[in-house]
């Protein structure tokens, strides 16, 4: 988890050793999970994964160009809302489902890149939560398409992944690849281009490099994981409702990106997990959870304001020294 | 590391829990208790009727002292949250983690679906006595889908129709909430009262949550017509009723309402606005009928509140389940067999006074009463039948098979007959 920042140059798929012994270590005790774990916790930890990878994808943004945005959720949404209708109502096929949910949500993601990249801070998070909301609203009262308030149902999941653990493994396999994938794109000259505009947008300028341009790909690009996110969330719930592409959805994606930590990646599973297993565990005691996950963050806000393995990293680099 | 970490000691500590409950739980009789998830709307906008659900459930559970069929009951309370995902969620949690023998509740029309989904995978046995959605017991009916002492959204409109035809109504305007159960309700009406000759002059719908109804009752006001229909739930009925009556339109055009419209969650907030306003259901807490009396003051003497439609709806269910679980001596882990108890016993001792069964397609068969808001003799507002339709199936007068060909009610199908 703890990867180096700047790492040397690259000998195994962009890893050096201890990266890519760590993944692997990680990638081994995860796909051993569900033979410990409990039918219904394997759900679970389905669940941390997807939304782990909405995390991240909000995080590209975040954490590496300098703007949050609060209309993830809705491009998420967007990509279960295809996958859903393609293979529930036009009897597509699961693959192809899947590749027309996140070309979707990508598509989508263009044209809000289009207006969103003229703006930073908070413009940019109002404005990214203003397209979220026209999503919302269309999937709320298009009825005759979305099913407005009462969603479509159907069976999504391919039956070769039924059951849960099966269907875990799929989803982890597909994480490690998008993780991967993501990891390389934020350490690519790329991803060097948009922490420099997130540190200095007028120095990148100056530099000559088109901000506008870079902030529009990486925009498209960290929807397009939104996206893959979306659609494993499709075969997960078999179900979709406005609910999933509500604001709501958009923030808690935020908020478990802030738990783990901005800037880190990785940190998204992290506060995909503590997020996830608190609503879990506390609701089992307490229907006042919200208010217990609302302390928490206060807690993280103080404590580690940089986040939980942001927070760990920081003690981490301490200890060495 | 710490994800694992995490889950690990999750699992861990969960475990420890198990271990420390398994001896206690053998300890008791050996078929063990029978478990009911209850998934009700704890927290979110439909909370208080949530609330309700859970108070109905235990008020029933408390008189039979938790016991059905000589074996105990475990009651496991998830909060859905008024949210589809969450209630995924907790139906999983009580199906795959509690070892539920069946779930029951939701409110919400999508909070509902989206657990019949998941149950249709499993083979729970999954009751709703609160959700409407039509097609659940129609075009796209589950088999372990029950709707033990509720029902279907347009099944009380259809009757409303025929009243309204029967009080020399020809022109009808309709205002309702923008979603299916809204669609649904209309449509029943629409259908009944245009191909009884009625005309639907102009429909209108508003999003949920609208706080000011003067554009839609303005309009109202403008047009020649006999009776106004609303479909409004929650606080958009308070609202909606309130501004009725200072528009000062409660003096000219009478109003219908969907039976949730003044249902005691919203009358009971409500002053002499409320009062004479017409509307369809099972159950009229108002009603004479000694059984529901005793039902009603029962209730309040414990709630301090008269019983609402949720209250009643899964206090009926619940003793629904006692029944068919007495037929067979209990043994809940036979599903097959339980669901088709279930689906075969009729139900006498509910707080209706009347017998009720199901029809072949899972959802109830009832006495329907017209019934008018009216005055206690303490001050109090509650429903009073004014007139009753006998046996009415949620397919009215026509044939299922027929019915079943029409598209379900929606924003653009309404079953308005042309001309």
């Amino acid at each position: 988890m703890t990867m180096p920042r700047t790492p040397k140059p690259s000998r195994l798929a962009g890893m050096n050793g201890r990266a890519a012994l760590i993944a692997a270590t990680i990638g081994v005790a995860a796909a051993a999970l569900p033979l410990v774990l409990s039918n219904y916790q394997v759900g679970l930890a389905t669940e941390v994964l997807i939304f782990g990878i909405l995390a991240m994808s909000i995080d590209i943004l975040a954490g590496f160009a300098g703007r949050t945005s609060l209309g993830h959720g809705a491009i998420f949404g967007v990509s279960t809302y295809v996958v859903v209708y393609a293979t529930a109502h036009a009897g597509v096929p699961p693959a192809a489902a899947f590749a027309a949910g996140v070309l979707a949500a990508t598509l989508v993601a263009a044209i809000f890149g289009l207006l969103a990249v003229r703006t930073s801070g908070v413009y940019f998070l109002l404005l990214t939560l203003a397209l979220g909301m026209i999503v919302w609203g269309i999937c709320l009262r298009w009825t005759q398409v979305t099913g407005g308030e009462n969603g479509m149902r159907g069976d999504v999941r391919p039956a070769l992944l039924l059951t849960n653990t099966a269907f875990y493994w799929a989803v982890l396999a597909g994480a490690a690849v998008v993780t991967f994938a993501m990891w390389r794109f934020v350490r690519s000259p790329f991803g060097l281009t948009l922490r420099g505009i997130r540190d200095s947008e007028s120095r990148m300028r100056s530099l000559g490099y088109n901000v506008p341009l870079h902030l529009f790909i990486g925009f498209t690009v960290s929807a397009f994981f939104a996206g893959v996110a979306g659609a494993m969330y499709a075969m997960f719930n078999n179900f979709v409702s406005p609910s999933t592409v509500a604001l709501a959805q958009s923030v808690e994606g935020v908020l478990m990106m802030i738990a783990g930590g901005v800037g880190t990646l990785f940190g998204a599973f992290v506060g995909a997990a503590a997020i996830i297993a608190l609503e879990n565990v506390v609701s089992a005691y307490t229907e006042r959870w919200q208010m217990v996950l609302g302390i928490t963050f206060i807690l993280i806000m103080i404590f580690a304001p940089e986040g939980i393995i942001g927070k760990l990293r920081a003690i981490l680099t301490r200890k060495v020294r | 590391m710490d994800r694992r970490q995490f889950l690990k000691s999750t699992t861990a500590a969960l475990t420890i829990a198990g271990v420390g409950v398994a001896p206690w739980r053998s300890a008791q009789a050996q078929a063990g208790p029978i478990k009911i998830g209850l998934l009700a709307p704890l927290t979110g906008v439909v909370a208080s009727g949530g609330k309700e659900m859970v108070e109905g459930v235990q008020f029933y559970l408390d008189q039979v002292k938790s016991e059905m069929a000589g074996r105990k009951v475990e009651l496991v309370i998830e909060d859905d949250a008024s949210n589809p995902d969450t209630a995924l969620q907790k139906a999983r949690r009580l199906v795959e983690q509690g070892n539920c023998h069946m779930l029951i509740g939701n409110l919400l029309a999508n909070t509902g679906l989206a657990v019949a989904n998941y149950v249709k995978g499993t083979g729970t046995p999954y009751f709703i006595p609160i959700i409407a959605a039509d097609d659940l017991t129609q075009r796209r009916r589950i088999k372990n889908v029950i709707r033990v002492a509720g029902y279907s959204a347009s099944e009380f409109t259809h009757p409303l129709g025929d009243w309204a035809l029967k009080q020399g109504y020809k022109k009808i305007a309709t205002i309702s909430q923008d979603y299916t159960f809204g669609h649904e309700q209309c449509g029943g009406l629409a259908q009944v009262f245009t191909e009884g000759g009625g005309e639907i002059v102009q429909q209108f719908w508003h999003p949920l949550n609208t706080a000011d109804f003067s554009p839609y009752l303005g309009q109202l006001a403008d047009l020649k017509i006999d009776a106004i229909f609303a479909m409004e739930t929650g606080a958009d009925a308070t609202r909606f009723i309130q501004q009725y009556a200072s528009f000062g339109l409660k003096a000219k055009t009478p109003l219908l309402a969907a039976m949730n419209g003044t249902d005691q969650s919203v009358i009971r907030t409500l002053g002499e606005e409320c009062e004479g306003i017409i509307s369809p259901a099972h159950f009229a807490e108002g009603s004479d009928n000694p059984v529901t009396q005793k039902f009603a003051k029962e209730y309040e003497a414990k709630y301090g509140k008269i019983p609402s439609l949720y209250g009643f709806s899964m206090y009926s269910g619940v003793m629904w389940i006692d029944a068919a679980l007495k037929k067979m001596g209990g043994k809940v882990e036979d599903r097959e067999a339980f669901i088709d108890t279930v689906l075969k016993t009729e139900l006498d001792g509910s707080p209706l006074g009347k017998a009720v069964k199901l029809d072949a397609y899972g959802n109830p068969i009832y006495d329907v009463y017209i019934r008018k808001v009216a005055k206690r003799a303490d001050g109090k507002f509650w429903n009073v039948p004014v007139t009753t339709y006998p046996n009415v199936s949620q397919f009215w007068k026509y044939d299922p098979e027929t019915y079943l060909k029409q598209p379900s009610y929606s924003r653009t199908f309404q079953g308005i007959k042309k001309g």
